[in-house]
């Protein structure tokens, strides 16, 4: 008896992801396939972007890619790569270094600034299957993405001495307390915190604070609160089942996404995007600032689940929701699964088997 | 071990993990500025148990804070035309919710369903018929959509007496229309992963007619080689739906034979109170009831208001998804399939006895 309830058990306790079926109708002409420019980058992005590039081929998704070569020791994004994103208004991104220092201005922060990709989206939630300290996590970070401390103003008043200016506008910060607002609204979240500094900087982060709060009135059943940052990593290292939906400036979404990212699983598996009024641009969602080390690189160890989940919430903005679904679930498959991982996620497998895993995984 | 087990499988067995009590984590959606923007729908409630479900719809929509408003507008079968204000308001929202509007048999009056749908250019009728979780049926794994074309064929309209006690009726086949319709059944099968396309016709009969349609038909299969593509003559494919309906996937039909197939799908399947369905042209898309077996609902539905809504519910979760707004179809999706599921409340054609009103209190209820 014990064979058979065991094999009874195995079924039943089986794959708890669902595959999700929808019935959706399509407009006549929706299937036409959309271009999307790529940009593999530095470091490991050609490998992550190369796993999306076959992934997308196995599953005869209806995109194309334009490739462009972009490194992050450039001077300037060149003007193609411009025109293309303004002409497909999607790009998927694997990852541009920046230099420390040296007045080369990040091409990362160039390309969000001229296509005024104002927010940054970073979704961190524990994946079935992917044991971290922390439980029940789910927090989506909304990140200020074009001023704040990024302006880029810095100069040296006398030598030895350097100003850099933090700018906080009163329309930029309305627009991305906006953008948050409705995002817990279209997705059915109860709950938005505004992270800030105010009580040293009073008059910018004050700024910030009073157009969340203005933005807070428009919508009555959406919960809104306010926490110091340092109070904020704090409390999500200690209880981060409180958050929800975090707006922040720019400087502390970048502080506050890594430290989601982190205690949910990781930056090689959260997906991320950064979007403006026209265009979107998908990459990993939280990439601690670095395009992976050396040793990574040499033994093709890159983790690619980050840039599967991005690219599938890029085919749901592309309006193609059931590659979107086919493609998050067989990702999710092979992470619950357990058996190919790569070495952030414990295991020792290459990008390749990953890769090929989920392919497998796909129906 | 085997102690273990035994206890194991009890509460495994007694309890089933069932899919919609197990939170499932929202998908990861980046909406763009602006997607939150409240949209105008048109909503026509129609005649017989018309204002009764399209009620039920407006209360759910209500509850869930959906950013959807309607437009109402009272049209009743028994009109001449449709009003100039409804069609113009359809062409401004492009997106239409109908109850249901009776067509008079005989007398010479055209259907107020069928004018809408021409003028609008709404080519495409499209009925998803599925089993539902906790509804038993005699058919099993039945998943069938039904694509039928929605303009032409049968449904020309152009009929005339030659001389006293002869009539002719014209059953139009263009090239044009069946090409169209071939094309969005694959382009269906494509987008939404399916992975076979049936062609329901009788062509040994009317071979030039629905052998024109055929036609159409296999040229759009060339260019979808990942997807089946098999035909079926019509008598054939009633008796095999009946007997063997897990064979079929989408199904592409001219006008006739698709209501008929999407009609006894939805009867296997469930009955035609809760399979959601549209109809969608290249810019506009009405949504009501999938099938609705040609009538809306006899006097004794509308006294006691035992009208089945999940029919309309799903098909507003379709049209939810079809304005954008994924989150809020999934949730109702969701809460109808739950209020299915547990089957306390279920009315008459469902083997219950409630109310439209109490199916909706559930719903509402389920939603969280």
């Amino acid at each position: 008896m014990s064979r058979r309830s065991l094999s009874l058990l195995k079924t039943l306790t089986g794959s708890t992801i669902q595959t999700r079926s929808v019935t959706y109708m399509p407009r006549p002409g929706d299937g036409a396939p959309r271009a999307v420019t790529l940009i593999p980058g530095d470091g490991i992005g050609p490998l992550v972007t190369n796993a999306v590039e076959q992934v997308m081929e196995a599953m005869h998704a209806p995109i194309y890619f334009e490739k462009y070569d972009v490194h992050g020791e450039m001077k300037r994004v060149p003007m193609e790569v411009m025109e293309s994103i303004k002409k497909n208004k999607v790009c998927l991104k694997g990852g541009l270094k920046t230099p420390v220092g040296g007045g080369v201005s990040s091409l990362n922060v160039q390309l969000r600034k001229e296509l005024d990709l104002f927010a940054s989206l970073v979704n961190c939630f524990n994946l079935p299957g992917l044991p971290t300290r922390h439980e029940n996590v789910d927090i989506v970070v909304i990140r200020e993405n074009t001023e704040g401390e990024y302006a880029g103003l810095e100069h040296e008043v006398v030598p030895g001495v350097v100003e850099s200016l933090k700018v906080i506008t009163k329309f930029c910060s309305e627009r991305i307390a906006k953008y948050a607002f409705e995002y817990a609204y279209l997705n059915n979240r109860k709950k938005v915190t505004a992270v800030h500094k105010a009580n040293i900087m009073k008059l910018a982060d004050g700024l910030f604070l009073e157009s969340c709060r203005e933005v807070a009135k428009k919508y009555p059943s959406i919960t809104y609160n306010e926490i110091i940052v340092d109070n904020c990593c704090m409390q999500l290292v200690a209880k981060p089942e409180q958050f929800d939906v975090m707006v922040t400036p720019n400087l502390y979404g970048n502080l506050v996404a890594n430290t989601a990212a982190g205690i949910a699983g990781g930056t090689g598996v959260m997906p991320g995007g950064n979007v403006g009024a026209d265009h979107a641009v998908f990459e990993q969602g939280a990439s601690a600032g670095n395009v992976g080390k050396d040793s990574i690189l040499r033994d093709n160890k890159a983790n690619p689940v980050a840039l599967l989940l991005s690219s599938s919430m890029m085919l749901r903005h592309l309006q193609f929701p059931s590659f979107a679904d086919r493609l998050e679930t067989a990702v999710k498959r092979v992470i619950a699964e357990g058996k190919c991982r790569t070495k952030d996620l414990g295991g020792t497998s290459t990008t390749q088997e990953v890769v090929d895993a989920v392919i497998a995984n796909l129906d």
